[in-house]
């Protein structure tokens, strides 16, 4: 197989493209197996048996968990671990996430996703209230792995606008579905000013989400209580 | 300002209870706490809830953990643990932790060793679920000032004096920019995985190359030789995924074939616990199942008999990913699976308060030895990561320090081809089933591969390796996770600790457990 991946060395400004051979192991391997595998080799050589640093990227679970390994996969944001070799023809190119800043290689600076949350508030400032109606939703949106890969895609998100996109919109919408009332003015203005307005409800992010996430269910809950003042009781 | 190593549940933790008494923390970790290992945690967290009718009490979990650990763990310690879990429970519903309820009331399921229902979850997510709650908790504690994040920061070292610990020295990974931070430390760094590299469930990110690094610079270690092995778990690319044992909790059975029939062992082994032993147990049985010639050498997990309802409510992300996966509908087929290293019962040596053998140092969560002695009992590290963090907080003292010397700035990292070394040696030496002629044969290949151009980082994961196998050599018993086929006995005169230290070479001694103190 061909790696093509592109990279970029700390602190430069630009890009350079180079391209591995691959034998792979076995056919249920995935993108990062083989970013590990390819860095296991005692001495990297691109295709052209020049020397290569090993290759930068993150990764923590392995299993779809944990958001790490987001990535551009043959030109589609998602998730290393989760992406077989098997359904991709003889090459595959790996690029950084491109709305994000890239530090080195494959790994990019998605701070803003945590700022976005801080900036909106999303906390309990009193105790959250739970109860099997509420649970499903809860349940959904906590499972957000803070990935980005609906970012990417997202017309509207940049790093320099005030929209959270979905990476926004999923933890936030965990804490208006357990929220007591006290706190709701203060969210919903939030939830308003940096999602529903910036938000243009094409909903390419809903495809792309590694997780499944049910993004437009969360939405109509949310949007229910913090837009319509629909305040959900027990 | 205390410094905390770690943001998973153990780290988060810590710091929530710091920021609650007012006390400042930096929290610290290679990535964003959103990937630490703890969002991995699938089946649930244990706490004697009394919530299904079964008279469950909190003493009757103390006494299945001491079982379970097979009475290797401190007893004073794991009774603050199980008597404290109810109201860490019910702490985590005040944080909106979506637990699985039914006509109004929380549910729990049953679990391994345990006689009674005592894990609350949510389907096979838990890890996930209150990590997401504790990380919106701490950022309210960040935005009144009380929490400071370093989330692409790698802790190199330590800065230790005089056995005491005087700050933390990291490398921020973005900028590449080496900053100390001075203050108390509370480890919690999570689990030995990076010595089994890519031969586990847990996350790589644990790479336990800062508590090698400060193995070396004196700090004692408990009970390395206790891995716990997963009876079940697939191998994908290059790790271990974990069927959770939620699986069998909720009537999963292990199974392979005799004389081409389906046998279903463990019920006829074991005809009380059924499936549900402890894990060590499970996973010798299925070892020997496998290496019998009567079998047909694999073992399946068998969930077709759980009704789909209960699997769509309970199991359904685990059902997804094994689709998502391996194309296996868990409902429809029984699946192979096999043991695989899942968690580490020993790591930082630490008494009751969480305080290690250097001053002004703590370690909590799996990176500690504590709550669990031999054998970890599902759903008891979520809660002894939580429980620990907790406690390390409520002890460890703020304290002014001033460091002396000047500090080396080291950072070396081991080569991942070094990494897969060290995990096959260490495999060979402490498999599930162990003997004195394995562990010798692994020491001899550690002593070969000292011989290489190593730099520090290896060098000390190297050490490090060889005290795991030296507290495996020297525990000339059988005992929960440690199996010795030369020594196949419990002995009581190891109802110890098994403590490695360094002082210029690796020490092991054995440390008398506290006695139980009147409650
Ligand atoms: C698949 C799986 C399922 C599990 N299911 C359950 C379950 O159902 N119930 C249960 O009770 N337990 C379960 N466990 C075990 C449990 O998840 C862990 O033991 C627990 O989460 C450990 O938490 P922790 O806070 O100690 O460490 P972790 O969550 O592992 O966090 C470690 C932290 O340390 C940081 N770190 C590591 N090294 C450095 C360094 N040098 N510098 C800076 N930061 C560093 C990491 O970035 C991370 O933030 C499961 C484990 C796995 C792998
Ligand atoms: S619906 Fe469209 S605008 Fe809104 S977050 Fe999704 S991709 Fe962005
Ligand atoms: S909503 Fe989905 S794609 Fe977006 S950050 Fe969360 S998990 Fe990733
Ligand atoms: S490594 Fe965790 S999602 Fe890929």
């Amino acid at each position: 197989m061909r790696i093509e991946i592109l990279r970029r060395k700390k602190g430069e400004k630009d890009s350079y493209l180079q391209v591995f051979e691959y034998e792979k192991t076995t056919d249920d391997e995935t993108v990062l197996s083989v970013l590990n595998n390819l860095n296991l080799r005692e001495e990297l050589k691109d295709i052209n048996g020049e020397k290569a640093e090993k290759i930068v990227f993150k990764s923590s679970c392995g299993q779809k968990k944990c958001g790490s390994c987001a990535m551009l996969i043959n030109g589609r944001p998602g998730l290393a671990c989760a992406s077989r070799i098997s359904q991709y023809s003889d090459t595959i190119r790996l690029e950084p996430l491109k709305k994000f800043p890239v530090i080195e290689d494959l790994v990019v600076d998605r701070s803003i996703m945590e700022e976005n949350l801080k900036q909106m508030k999303v906390f309990f400032e009193d105790k959250a209230i739970i109860s099997e109606k509420r649970n499903q939703v809860s349940y959904e949106a906590s499972r957000c792995l803070q990935c980005g890969c609906c970012l990417e895609v997202c017309p509207n998100f940049s790093v320099d606008n005030n929209f959270t996109g979905m990476a926004g919109a999923m933890p936030m919408s965990r804490i208006i579905n357990e929220l007591d009332k006290k706190q709701l003015k203060e969210i919903s203005k939030a939830y308003n000013k940096f999602v529903y307005n910036g938000c243009g409800k094409s909903l390419s992010c809903v495809d792309i989400c590694p997780a499944k996430i049910k993004i437009e269910d969360m939405l109509v809950n949310s949007n229910a209580i913090a837009v319509w003042k629909r305040y959900l009781k027990d | 300002m205390i410094n905390i190593i770690g943001s998973g549940l153990a780290g988060l933790s810590a710091a929530i209870t710091l920021a609650k008494k007012g006390t400042a923390s930096n929290l610290v970790s290679v990535q964003e706490a959103q990937r630490a290992q703890s969002v991995m945690a699938e089946g649930g967290i244990n706490a004697a809830l009394n919530v299904m009718g079964e008279d469950d009490n909190f003493m009757n979990h103390y006494e299945d953990t001491m079982k379970g650990g097979a009475y290797l763990a401190d007893p004073n310690s794991v009774y603050g643990l199980c008597k404290n879990a109810p109201d860490i429970v019910n702490w985590l519903i005040e944080l909106g932790v979506p637990f699985e309820m039914k006509n109004g009331k929380m549910i729990q399921r049953n679990f391994g060793g345990q006689k009674k229902k005592r894990t609350a979850y949510v389907k096979s997510s838990t890890g996930k679920m209150l990590m997401s709650a504790l990380i919106d908790e701490a950022r309210k504690y960040e935005s009144k000032g009380l929490i400071t994040r370093y989330p692409h920061h790698k802790v190199a070292d330590l800065v230790v004096e005089d056995n005491t610990c005087k700050g933390a020295i990291l490398k921020d990974e973005y900028s590449g920019e080496v900053i100390t931070l001075h203050g108390p430390v509370i480890l919690a760094c999570g689990g030995l995985t990076g010595l089994f590299r890519c031969r586990t469930t847990g996350s790589s990110d644990n790479t336990g190359q800062l508590v090698s690094n400060l193995f070396v610079k004196g700090l004692k270690m408990g009970n390395l030789e206790m891995i716990q092995y997963h009876p079940t778990t697939i191998d994908i690319g290059d790790k271990k995924l974990l069927v959770s044992e939620a699986a069998r909790g909720e009537g999963g059975r292990l199974m392979t074939y005799r004389n081409n029939e389906p046998y279903y062992f463990m019920e006829e082994l074991y005809p009380e616990e059924k499936n549900l032993t402890t894990r060590d147990v499970a996973t010798r049985a299925i070892y020997k199942i496998m290496n019998d010639k009567e079998c047909s050498g694999d073992v399946y997990l068998d969930m077709t008999g759980i009704k789909e309802e209960i699997i769509n409510e309970r199991l359904s992300d685990m059902r997804e990913e094994l689709l998502d996966y391996f194309n296996i509908d868990l409902c429809k087929e029984p699946f192979k699976v096999k043991p695989g290293i899942h968690y580490f019962m020993g790591g930082v040596y630490v008494d009751e308060k969480h305080q290690s053998s250097i001053a002004n140092l703590y370690a909590a969560g799996e990176c500690a030895c504590q709550y669990h002695g031999a054998n970890r009992l599902g759903g008891n590290s979520l809660l002894g990561a939580i429980y620990g963090g907790k406690t390390a907080a409520e002890n460890i003292e703020d304290v002014e320090v001033k460091i002396t010397k000047e500090i080396l700035k080291d950072c070396d990292e081991c080569s991942p081809l070094f990494n897969e070394k060290i995990a096959t040696i260490l495999s060979e030496g402490l498999g599930i089933i162990r003997n004195e002629e394995g562990i010798l044969k692994a020491l001899d290949k550690c002593e070969s591969l000292e011989k290489e151009e190593l730099n520090k980082a290896e060098q000390n994961k190297l050490t490090f390796a060889k005290a795991m196998l030296k507290s495996a050599l020297n525990r000339k018993e059988s005992r929960g996770g440690h199996y010795r086929d030369d020594y196949p006995e419990t002995d009581e005169s190891y109802r110890k600790t098994s403590v490695a230290g360094y002082d210029q070479d690796i020490t092991i001694n054995f440390a008398d457990i506290p006695e139980r103190r009147p409650q």
